[in-house]
């Protein structure tokens, strides 16, 4: 319950932040909203020499409206991700995915940037994120890089962040007017996702993006069943031949939740209940 | 150590503290505000919830540095006890039996207050989806879910059940 | 919200009668502005911090403990292994022992030599802060060569790894019951040869998979070495075992012992025992001379409090082809962990009585079989044995009823005692004094709408909806008030079962009661208050009650069982009966009258047919003053009473459970819930209600969510609060609980209430399970383990038999997290 020392620095600038990191190197810890690095720390399965707390760089709290994307700053709580207009107009599917997130009091605290840069393939966020086609905005020592959500996952708990670099914010292309939902799977509420399928749909249905939670190491697309929703018609009979496409090329864990077989039902199931709840048609 | 300068429960503190002390932690054995309790150690039960700048967090999962320049209210501030006060989330989970061992009151109540704030006037499947991140294994939550209707319905003039 | 026997912001009647009056709880006000006393609240001058290192390994000797580099640390006070202390570290206690050839291992607190399950304590770091305990901790290096461990009922019965290989088997002890033998009923063997041929035989087998109590506060322990008594303040349920294992294990005088249970964050059986912790905290203090404190983490709970249930039923039940039953054969295998807790082997045996249920079955037999395992040993949880047997009788029930081809309420009637009936001696001899299972049946079948949600299933299935709905049925009894002390004897138990009670009028009027039943969250101080307030006549809020510290409860045998209220509510009527009876004769005194002409009423002796009275609180300054009394009593109005009871109690009730499975997903969500339970007279119907709420919640816990999983390695999969699966609010619904017209007064206690705390509980899980099955019976399911998970559900639905158990190659998901958090990459961010 009482993490292991370590020295604490609350940079004011994403300069500071990221000298601080050059300075530390592999002994440092970003932190950003910590609602998933303090308990770790708790429990003593990580020890940093050094925690930088991002929490006081105001630059990076906040949601604008860029022409056709909205951009929403790393530390940017998932409450107010949830429960922004620019979010709801323009990326609903992020949205119900935010509100989604662990509970009340984490959901304060916890931040879109922090949950998508810590990767954990059950964690809420990635799948809307890689559905929309978002990018990520990766600030470091020789200045910004932009990397496409495609790139961003990498592995379990590993991005395309690199060890002196720190995710400042994510540009989402402006889906608007598009129909969304997220259909989690859990047993009891205060569960991570055993599945969870985000989908968000122009019209009904002329166009769809499909994300997988917990399908594998990273957040998935469903691609086969992206292409084959195009034109469906938004009904149990037209949408299910492209959910059942939603398991293709997944790789899912098992564990005391389910077997992989049984996940890949799930990600079918929830892939054509996500898809008609999106298009408003159930 | 790490000196930091907050308000808690109205009041304006000061102490050094390591930077790896927890919230929680500075509340209990620093401050002796033992009305604050931890009941895990994953951030699961949400025993430890008390109110940063105004809103629902869990203590265990802020470290005492991050509260620095911040105002904490915990169940001991929430009313003015010590003149026989009561907050109408504390008077409804007297009325309504919504404890009993009451070690896990202290962060439902004080999440209660935060979903009230939030939505004055909710469903019950609205306060059941409110109070998720907070454990309890007395009530069966029955009269925990009654206690934050009928404070709605005695703040808002009826809770929709 | 459904809420049928609720009055929501009703104001307390100050005039209606005590007994039956729905109290708001004296021990609210405190608890809910955060003025507690949990264990860890306490500090004391000088008091220093535990950590406690734990074997990582299931079953392993120990080679070596170097402890040089902890000892170094800041701060750091001492560092002690099991070899740093002699005998004055004690022994865990197996205080039933549950035949006289039980195989017993020994069990060190903190054993020296050899672990037997992942979380034993093998050091204790001792320092001035807890951080720096834990910090130094880290610090111990223990060798340990690891030995192979056995895990499971099923690995442990064939005995080719031992938990013990000192034992020689890890079969502990077979313990057996048969009606033909006792001469309570017929022969089990005939009855079932004779259904083979001519009737109907039912063979199952259940499983009661592992749970954890989980009490939201977790286990904390003080010791102050400083006085003359030592102090032991610890979040137990037991305060007075607690007292009288430290004096009979580490040669401390019982006279020089106090043990404080303060404000105790629920126990649910987990907080009935004596724990290694509370032993090496006490002898650390002592060595030290100094108070210490050990406070577990959620995720040291989780993996060393005692874990409960565990077990494999064998089961078979003859019945004749009209379904009424005429034998059931039990056979269990139950699952003690790596070592005998204080009652772990007594536990199945508790269910030995009550696999019979509410039922007239004329023959009966009972073998279990215990067995040790390198896992966290098992004891008392929540019904304690009841749960195990109420759960396979009403499974079988259920089966039993599919069979026929006759609604389960309607197999149920042609088997239960029938209200006229009682007293009945059942097949495990034990005399049910009163119950009406007709009429609790009844009103849980209007209230729940059983008829309508019939209806409502025919056409579901009939429409073959995605979601199916199914109805359960759980026509609950359990024995509890625990318990006779002349049975416990006969059961070789190594206590009694009686509770005392002391009543004392104070000068000013006021009173103080003292009960040896240790509250943690039950509402005692409320209840037992307005039992005083009702006979003694006294207001409500002038009684004070007293408990959880043998210093002031000198005498007590703590909570557990459903006993509070049916054992040391009667010791406190009759100690109030002698307080009465002391100022009767008080008040003939000063009243001038004969004693045999005074009325008592309303806290008040008057002489019968004069307006001539006294008041009992006026009495009582009197006899504080003691300047007039009689010559032959003592100047006091104090009395002491010791209840022994002569029968258990039997409170019973019909639950009702509606569930709704989506047959594509497999999971499922209850849609109602209803139960009338009959418990005799209700004293507190708001707390009565409560104790239902939360009891149901625990046993739809283990139908739907909780299981504790070890690896085959041994090692606790289901570690943290992440991977064991407690319901939140919003995974349950609000339940309509019910009572009937006219309860079943129990005969055994002057009150006639019946035992609560369990019920729910007990009749919870197989209500819930039946109604699961129901639901998907049409397809070909006709069981599905617990809990039902999704996957479970979905795999009993689509491809038979397909066991979805996937523990052994699992991983947590918090640590799968965790371990990949390399703490030596700087990732670019956290959340």
């Amino acid at each position: 319950m009482i993490p292991v020392k370590f020295d604490y620095l609350a940079p004011s600038s994403v300069e500071e932040a990221l000298a601080a990191l050059g300075e530390h190197g592999d002994e440092a810890k970003i932190m950003a909203g910590g609602q998933s690095l303090l308990p770790v720390l708790r429990m003593r399965l990580n020890a940093p020499e050094v925690v930088i707390d991002l929490g006081g760089i105001a630059s990076l709290r906040g949601i604008r409206d860029e022409s056709d994307a909205i951009v929403i700053g790393a530390m940017t709580t998932h409450h107010d991700v949830r429960d922004h207009a620019l979010v709801r107009e323009h990326a609903l599917l992020l949205s119900k995915a935010a509100a989604e997130v662990a509970d009340a009091q984490i959901r304060h605290r916890g931040t879109f940037g922090g949950a998508l840069a810590h990767a954990d393939p059950a964690g809420d966020l990635g799948a809307p994120a890689l559905a929309l086609g978002a990018q990520f905005v990766i600030a470091g020592p020789g200045g910004s890089r932009t990397v496409e959500a495609t790139d961003f996952f990498v592995d379990l708990f590993e991005t395309a962040i690199g060890d002196d670099e720190i995710l400042v914010e994510v540009r989402v292309p402006k889906h608007t007017g598009w129909g969304a939902h997220y259909e989690k799977f859990v047993r009891v509420a205060h569960q991570w996702p055993i599945v969870a399928v985000a989908a968000t749909v122009r019209g009904s249905i002329d166009e769809a993006r499909v994300g997988l939670t917990n399908m594998g190491p990273t957040p998935l697309r469903a691609t086969a069943t992206e292409q084959a929703l195009a034109g469906a018609p938004a009904s149990e009979d037209g949408v299910r031949a492209a959910a059942d496409l939603a398991a293709e090329g997944t790789d899912p864990p098992t564990d005391l939740n389910g077997a992989a077989d049984y996940r890949r039902h799930l990600a079918r199931v929830l892939t054509r209940r996500a898809v008609l709840a999106a298009a408003g048609a159930s | 150590m790490t000196k930091i300068e907050l308000t808690v429960d109205g009041a304006a503190v000061s102490d050094d503290v390591e930077p790896r002390m927890l919230l929680v932690q500075y509340l209990r054995e620093t401050l002796g505000k033992t009305g604050t309790v931890i009941g895990c150690d994953t951030s699961n039960c949400g025993a430890c919830t008390v109110h940063l700048d105004g809103t629902s967090v869990k203590s265990c999962n802020v470290l005492a540095v991050q509260a620095n320049g911040r105002t904490v209210t915990t169940i001991e501030g929430l009313a003015d006890t010590a003149q026989g006060g009561l907050h109408p989330v504390q008077e409804s989970f007297r009325e309504c039996h919504g404890l009993q061992c009451g070690f896990c009151t202290p962060g439902m109540i004080m999440q209660a207050v935060d979903l009230l704030a939030e939505n004055p006037d909710p469903s019950e499947e609205e306060v059941r989806l409110g109070m998720e991140g907070n454990l309890c294994r007395c009530t069966g939550y029955h009269n925990i879910v009654k206690s934050v209707l009928h404070a709605a319905g005695q703040s808002a003039g009826g809770a929709r059940a | 919200m459904t809420a049928t026997q609720e009055r929501p912001g009703g104001e307390v009647d100050q005039d209606a009668a005590e007994i039956g009056k729905d109290r708001r709880r004296k021990e609210d006000q405190r608890l809910i502005t955060g003025r507690t006393r949990w264990t860890d609240n306490i500090t004391l001058p000088g008091m220093l911090h535990l950590a406690m290192v734990r074997s990582p390994f299931a079953h392993a000797t120990i080679t070596s403990i170097d402890v040089d580099a902890a000892r170094s640390a800041p701060n750091v006070v001492g560092v002690f292994t099991g070899r740093d202390f002699g005998d004055e570290l004690g022994v865990c206690i197996n205080a039933w022992p549950i035949t006289p050839e039980q195989k017993t291992p020994a069990h060190s607190p903190m054993p020296a030599d050899r672990v037997a399950f992942a979380g034993e304590v093998v050091a204790v770091v001792v320092a001035r802060s807890a951080a720096e305990a834990r910090d130094a901790a880290e610090l111990v290096d223990v060798e340990y060569e690891e030995q192979p461990a056995v895990v499971g009922i099923k690995k442990a019965l064939e005995d080719s790894v031992l938990a013990h290989p000192d034992l020689g088997t890890n079969k502990s002890a077979l313990w057996v019951f048969d009606s033909g033998e006792a001469g309570t009923g017929g022969d089990v063997d005939a009855a079932i040869e004779e259904a083979r041929t001519n009737g109907i035989l039912i063979e199952r087998e259940y499983r009661q998979q592992r749970l954890i109590p989980a009490f939201m506060e977790p286990r904390s322990v003080v010791v102050d070495p400083t006085g003359e008594q030592i102090t032991m303040w610890s979040a137990t349920q037991i305060p007075h075992i607690l007292r009288f294992a430290l004096a009979a294990t580490t040669g401390v005088p019982e006279s020089k012992i106090r043990v404080v249970a303060p404000d105790v964050g629920g126990g649910f059986g987990g907080k009935l025992q004596t724990t290694p912790e509370e032993w090496i905290a006490w002898a650390v203090a002592r060595r030290l001379a100094k108070p210490v404190k050990y406070t577990e983490t959620r995720s040291e709970s989780l993996m060393a409090a005692h874990h409960g249930r565990d077990q494999v039923q064998t089961l078979t039940l003859a019945a004749d082809r009209d379904g009424r039953v005429t034998g059931l054969k039990v056979h269990l295998d139950a699952d003690l962990g790596a070592y005998i807790a204080i009652v772990g082997g007594g536990v199945p045996v508790l269910g030995a009585f009550m696999f019979n249920a509410i039922y007239k079955f004329p023959s009966y037999r009972f073998e279990c079989q215990t067995v040790l395992t390198n896992t966290t040993f098992t004891d008392a949880y929540r019904g304690a044995g009841r749960p195990e047997a109420t759960y396979a009788v009403e499974r079988l029930m259920d089966e039993l009823a599919a069979e026929v081809g006759v609604d389960p309420l309607e197999i149920r009637e042609r088997n239960w005692i029938t209200h006229e009936e009682f007293p009945f001696t059942t097949v495990a001899g034990l005399e049910y004094d009163s119950g009406n299972y007709e009429a609790a049946t009844a009103r849980a079948k209007e209230v729940f709408g059983y008829d309508a949600l019939r209806a409502e299933q025919r056409e579901r299935r009939e429409r073959g909806d995605r979601v199916q709905l199914g109805i359960g049925v759980s026509t609950f009894t359990e024995m509890c008030g625990l318990a006779p002390s002349r049975v416990l004897g006969s059961l070789d138990y190594g206590a009694g079962g009686w509770e005392h009670a002391s009543v004392r009028m104070l000068a000013t009027g006021t009173v103080e009661i003292v009960t040896g039943a240790s509250a943690h969250g039950q509402g005692h101080e409320t209840a037992f208050s307005q039992i005083v307030a009702d006979r003694l006549g006294v207001p409500f809020e002038d009684v004070e009650v007293l408990h959880g510290d043998t210093q002031v409860a000198h005498k007590g045998l703590d909570t557990y069982g459903s006993r509070s209220l049916v054992v040391g509510g009667e010791a406190l009527v009759r100690a109030v009966d002698k307080v009465v009876e002391k100022a009767r004769h008080l008040a003939a005194h000063v009243l001038e009258a004969n004693a045999d002409d005074l009325d008592y009423a309303g806290g008040r002796f008057t002489v019968r047919g004069t307006d001539q009275g006294v008041a009992i609180q006026e009495l009582a300054t009197a006899a504080f003053a003691a300047h007039d009394y009689p010559e032959d009593m003592e100047p006091s109005l104090d009395a002491d009473a010791t209840f022994d009871p002569v029968n258990f109690n039997y409170p019973h009730g019909t639950h009702l459970c509606a569930m709704e499975v989506d047959t594509e997903t497999g999971a499922v969500k209850m849609r109602k819930y209803t139960c009338c339970d009959d418990i005799g007279t209700i004293i507190n119907p708001l707390i009565v209600a409560g104790q239902v709420h939360g009891g149901l919640v625990q046993g739809i816990a283990q139908a739907l969510w909780e299981e504790a999983v070890h690896d085959e390695s041994g090692t606790l999969v289901s570690g943290s609060f992440v991977d064991y699966l407690l319901p939140t609010a919003a995974d349950t619904i609000s339940f309509d609980v019910v009572h009937t017209d006219q309860p079943s007064i129990c005969t055994t206690n002057s009150l006639g209430t019946k035992g609560v705390g369990e019920a729910g509980t007990i009749a919870s899980t197989p209500a819930v399970v039946n109604a699961v099955v129901d639901a998907v019976r049409h397809l070909g399911v006709s069981d599905i383990q617990m809990p039902c998970t999704p996957e479970r559900v979905w795999r009993a639905i689509h491809a038979g038999d397909g066991d979805a158990s996937t523990a052994s190659d699992a991983m947590p998901h918090f640590e799968a997290g965790a371990l990949n958090q390399d703490p030596t990459a700087g990732e670019g961010a956290g959340l």
